[in-house]
Protein backbone atom coordinates (compact mmCIF):
# COMPACT_ATOMS: atom_id res chain seq x y z
CA UNK A 1 0.00 0.00 0.00
CA UNK A 2 1.39 3.60 -1.08
CA UNK A 3 1.93 5.81 1.90
CA UNK A 4 2.32 9.38 1.68
CA UNK A 5 4.21 12.03 2.78
CA UNK A 6 2.70 15.24 2.81
CA UNK A 7 4.47 18.78 3.23
CA UNK A 8 2.92 22.09 4.22
CA UNK A 9 5.12 25.21 3.77
CA UNK A 10 2.37 28.07 4.27
CA UNK A 11 0.76 29.76 7.69
CA UNK A 12 -2.42 27.50 8.69
CA UNK A 13 -3.62 31.22 9.47
CA UNK A 14 -3.50 32.96 6.33
CA UNK A 15 -3.53 30.00 3.67
CA UNK A 16 -5.80 27.13 3.15
CA UNK A 17 -3.32 24.22 2.91
CA UNK A 18 -3.37 22.66 6.19
CA UNK A 19 -6.69 22.33 6.25
CA UNK A 20 -6.69 21.38 2.62
CA UNK A 21 -4.31 18.83 3.33
CA UNK A 22 -5.72 17.31 6.58
CA UNK A 23 -8.47 16.70 5.12
CA UNK A 24 -6.92 14.03 2.70
CA UNK A 25 -4.55 12.33 4.55
CA UNK A 26 -4.68 8.42 4.93
CA UNK A 27 -3.87 6.24 7.11
CA UNK A 28 0.13 5.33 6.83
CA UNK A 29 0.17 8.85 5.66
CA UNK A 30 2.66 11.31 7.63
CA UNK A 31 2.45 15.34 7.57
CA UNK A 32 5.61 17.51 7.66
CA UNK A 33 5.54 21.46 8.46
CA UNK A 34 8.10 23.69 7.26
CA UNK A 35 8.66 27.17 6.67
CA UNK A 36 5.49 29.08 7.65
CA UNK A 37 3.67 25.36 7.89
CA UNK A 38 5.63 25.06 11.36
CA UNK A 39 2.91 27.42 12.46
CA UNK A 40 0.60 24.13 12.37
CA UNK A 41 2.57 23.02 15.23
CA UNK A 42 1.27 25.31 17.76
CA UNK A 43 -0.62 23.73 20.50
CA UNK A 44 -2.99 26.86 20.27
CA UNK A 45 -4.12 27.24 16.75
CA UNK A 46 -7.85 26.65 15.84
CA UNK A 47 -6.94 23.22 13.74
CA UNK A 48 -5.09 21.47 16.36
CA UNK A 49 -7.93 19.31 16.52
CA UNK A 50 -7.87 18.03 13.15
CA UNK A 51 -4.70 16.90 13.58
CA UNK A 52 -5.57 12.83 14.67
CA UNK A 53 -2.78 11.76 16.34
CA UNK A 54 -3.09 8.61 14.65
CA UNK A 55 -1.00 9.98 11.70
CA UNK A 56 2.90 10.90 12.40
CA UNK A 57 3.54 14.56 12.69
CA UNK A 58 7.06 15.94 12.27
CA UNK A 59 8.42 19.52 11.73
CA UNK A 60 11.65 21.29 10.85
CA UNK A 61 13.12 22.10 13.74
CA UNK A 62 15.79 24.62 12.68
CA UNK A 63 12.28 27.02 11.47
CA UNK A 64 10.97 25.76 14.75
CA UNK A 65 13.41 28.10 16.37
CA UNK A 66 13.73 30.48 13.84
CA UNK A 67 10.47 32.03 14.86
CA UNK A 68 10.56 31.35 19.11
CA UNK A 69 8.37 28.97 18.56
CA UNK A 70 8.75 27.02 22.17
CA UNK A 71 8.79 23.40 22.46
CA UNK A 72 6.24 24.21 25.66
CA UNK A 73 3.82 25.93 22.83
CA UNK A 74 3.75 23.19 20.47
CA UNK A 75 1.33 19.85 19.88
CA UNK A 76 2.93 17.01 22.38
CA UNK A 77 2.35 14.36 19.05
CA UNK A 78 5.11 16.67 16.92
CA UNK A 79 8.51 15.13 16.06
CA UNK A 80 11.32 17.78 15.56
CA UNK A 81 13.37 16.74 12.77
CA UNK A 82 16.44 18.16 10.44
CA UNK A 83 16.92 18.06 6.97
CA UNK A 84 18.93 14.83 6.70
CA UNK A 85 15.71 12.99 8.43
CA UNK A 86 13.62 14.82 5.92
CA UNK A 87 15.25 13.16 3.57
CA UNK A 88 15.06 10.10 4.92
CA UNK A 89 11.51 10.26 5.43
CA UNK A 90 11.10 11.15 2.07
CA UNK A 91 13.05 7.58 0.94
CA UNK A 92 10.84 6.08 3.62
CA UNK A 93 7.52 6.94 1.81
CA UNK A 94 6.44 5.81 -1.53
CA UNK A 95 5.31 9.46 -2.87
CA UNK A 96 5.42 13.16 -1.50
CA UNK A 97 2.70 15.80 -1.91
CA UNK A 98 3.89 19.61 -1.35
CA UNK A 99 0.22 21.73 -0.30
CA UNK A 100 1.87 25.20 -1.15
CA UNK B 1 7.18 79.05 1.51
CA UNK B 2 4.93 76.82 3.56
CA UNK B 3 6.37 74.04 4.89
CA UNK B 4 4.44 71.05 3.50
CA UNK B 5 2.11 69.37 5.65
CA UNK B 6 3.20 66.52 7.62
CA UNK B 7 1.75 62.89 6.46
CA UNK B 8 -0.06 60.04 8.47
CA UNK B 9 1.59 56.83 7.30
CA UNK B 10 0.44 53.25 8.58
CA UNK B 11 2.97 50.56 7.90
CA UNK B 12 0.73 47.73 7.97
CA UNK B 13 2.80 44.06 9.07
CA UNK B 14 0.55 41.19 8.36
CA UNK B 15 2.97 38.28 7.27
CA UNK B 16 4.93 36.06 9.42
CA UNK B 17 8.62 36.64 9.68
CA UNK B 18 11.03 34.29 7.24
CA UNK B 19 8.58 32.11 5.09
CA UNK B 20 8.78 35.72 2.96
CA UNK B 21 10.59 38.92 2.24
CA UNK B 22 7.68 41.35 3.17
CA UNK B 23 8.65 41.55 7.12
CA UNK B 24 12.23 42.71 6.23
CA UNK B 25 11.08 44.76 3.09
CA UNK B 26 8.26 46.56 5.47
CA UNK B 27 11.03 47.41 8.19
CA UNK B 28 13.08 48.68 5.63
CA UNK B 29 10.28 50.77 4.20
CA UNK B 30 9.80 52.12 7.67
CA UNK B 31 13.50 52.71 8.79
CA UNK B 32 13.64 54.81 5.42
CA UNK B 33 10.27 56.77 5.87
CA UNK B 34 11.71 57.88 9.12
CA UNK B 35 13.76 60.30 7.67
CA UNK B 36 11.47 62.30 5.94
CA UNK B 37 10.58 64.10 9.22
CA UNK B 38 6.24 61.62 8.97
CA UNK B 39 4.18 61.17 11.69
CA UNK B 40 4.94 57.41 11.72
CA UNK B 41 2.62 54.08 12.90
CA UNK B 42 3.23 50.58 12.95
CA UNK B 43 0.51 48.06 13.58
CA UNK B 44 1.01 43.87 13.67
CA UNK B 45 -1.91 42.34 12.59
CA UNK B 46 -3.02 38.52 11.61
CA UNK B 47 0.05 36.85 10.97
CA UNK B 48 2.33 39.78 11.62
CA UNK B 49 1.99 39.24 15.04
CA UNK B 50 4.47 36.68 14.89
CA UNK B 51 7.15 39.15 13.75
CA UNK B 52 6.86 40.36 17.82
CA UNK B 53 7.41 36.57 19.29
CA UNK B 54 10.46 36.63 22.23
CA UNK B 55 13.24 33.39 21.52
CA UNK B 56 13.60 34.22 17.53
CA UNK B 57 16.83 32.55 16.55
CA UNK B 58 16.78 31.98 12.53
CA UNK B 59 20.59 31.59 12.81
CA UNK B 60 19.88 27.84 11.23
CA UNK B 61 17.72 29.08 8.50
CA UNK B 62 20.47 32.01 7.48
CA UNK B 63 17.87 34.72 7.96
CA UNK B 64 18.65 38.34 10.44
CA UNK B 65 16.59 38.29 13.66
CA UNK B 66 13.49 40.24 12.72
CA UNK B 67 14.03 41.50 16.67
CA UNK B 68 17.31 42.91 16.44
CA UNK B 69 15.93 45.34 13.00
CA UNK B 70 12.60 45.84 15.29
CA UNK B 71 14.70 47.28 18.45
CA UNK B 72 16.05 49.71 16.33
CA UNK B 73 12.78 51.41 15.89
CA UNK B 74 13.07 53.51 18.83
CA UNK B 75 16.53 54.70 18.15
CA UNK B 76 14.97 56.21 15.00
CA UNK B 77 12.40 57.53 16.89
CA UNK B 78 9.91 55.43 16.08
CA UNK B 79 7.20 55.59 19.54
CA UNK B 80 3.71 54.52 17.26
CA UNK B 81 3.62 50.58 17.63
CA UNK B 82 0.88 48.83 17.78
CA UNK B 83 -0.46 45.12 17.62
CA UNK B 84 -3.59 43.45 17.55
CA UNK B 85 -5.10 42.21 20.50
CA UNK B 86 -7.37 39.68 18.65
CA UNK B 87 -4.59 38.43 16.23
CA UNK B 88 -2.52 37.47 19.89
CA UNK B 89 -5.38 35.84 21.22
CA UNK B 90 -6.52 33.96 18.18
CA UNK B 91 -3.01 32.48 18.14
CA UNK B 92 -3.17 31.68 21.35
CA UNK B 93 -0.09 34.25 22.58
CA UNK B 94 0.09 36.61 25.89
CA UNK B 95 1.42 40.01 26.18
CA UNK B 96 4.57 38.14 27.61
CA UNK B 97 5.74 36.44 24.80
CA UNK B 98 6.62 39.62 22.95
CA UNK B 99 10.30 40.57 22.91
CA UNK B 100 9.81 44.44 22.31
CA UNK B 101 7.60 47.72 23.85
CA UNK B 102 4.48 47.74 22.02
CA UNK B 103 0.64 49.26 22.29
CA UNK B 104 -1.77 46.12 22.49
CA UNK B 105 -4.95 47.59 20.93
CA UNK B 106 -8.73 46.08 20.59
CA UNK B 107 -10.74 45.62 17.54
CA UNK B 108 -12.34 49.12 17.71
CA UNK B 109 -8.88 50.89 18.07
CA UNK B 110 -7.21 49.44 15.41
CA UNK B 111 -10.11 50.44 13.35
CA UNK B 112 -9.97 53.79 14.56
CA UNK B 113 -5.86 54.21 13.53
CA UNK B 114 -6.84 52.39 9.47
CA UNK B 115 -8.99 55.29 9.34
CA UNK B 116 -7.26 58.16 10.77
CA UNK B 117 -4.60 57.40 7.56
CA UNK B 118 -3.46 59.34 4.87
CA UNK B 119 -1.55 56.80 3.01
CA UNK B 120 -1.97 53.00 4.33
CA UNK B 121 1.55 50.71 3.29
CA UNK B 122 0.43 47.21 3.66
CA UNK B 123 3.48 44.38 4.64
Amino acid sequence: MSNILHTVNKSPFLNQTLKHCLGRIQSGDSVLLLEDGVYAALSSQPWAMLMNPSHQYYAIKADVEARGLGEDKLLSHITLIDYEQFVELSTEHSTVQSWY
Amino acid sequence: MNKPKTKKLLFLFRHAPYGSALAKEGIDAVLAASAYDQDLSVLFMDDGVFQLLKHQKPDDIEEKNIINILSAFTLYDIQSLFVCQESLAERGLRNTDIAIGINIVAHNTVSQLLSQQDHILSF
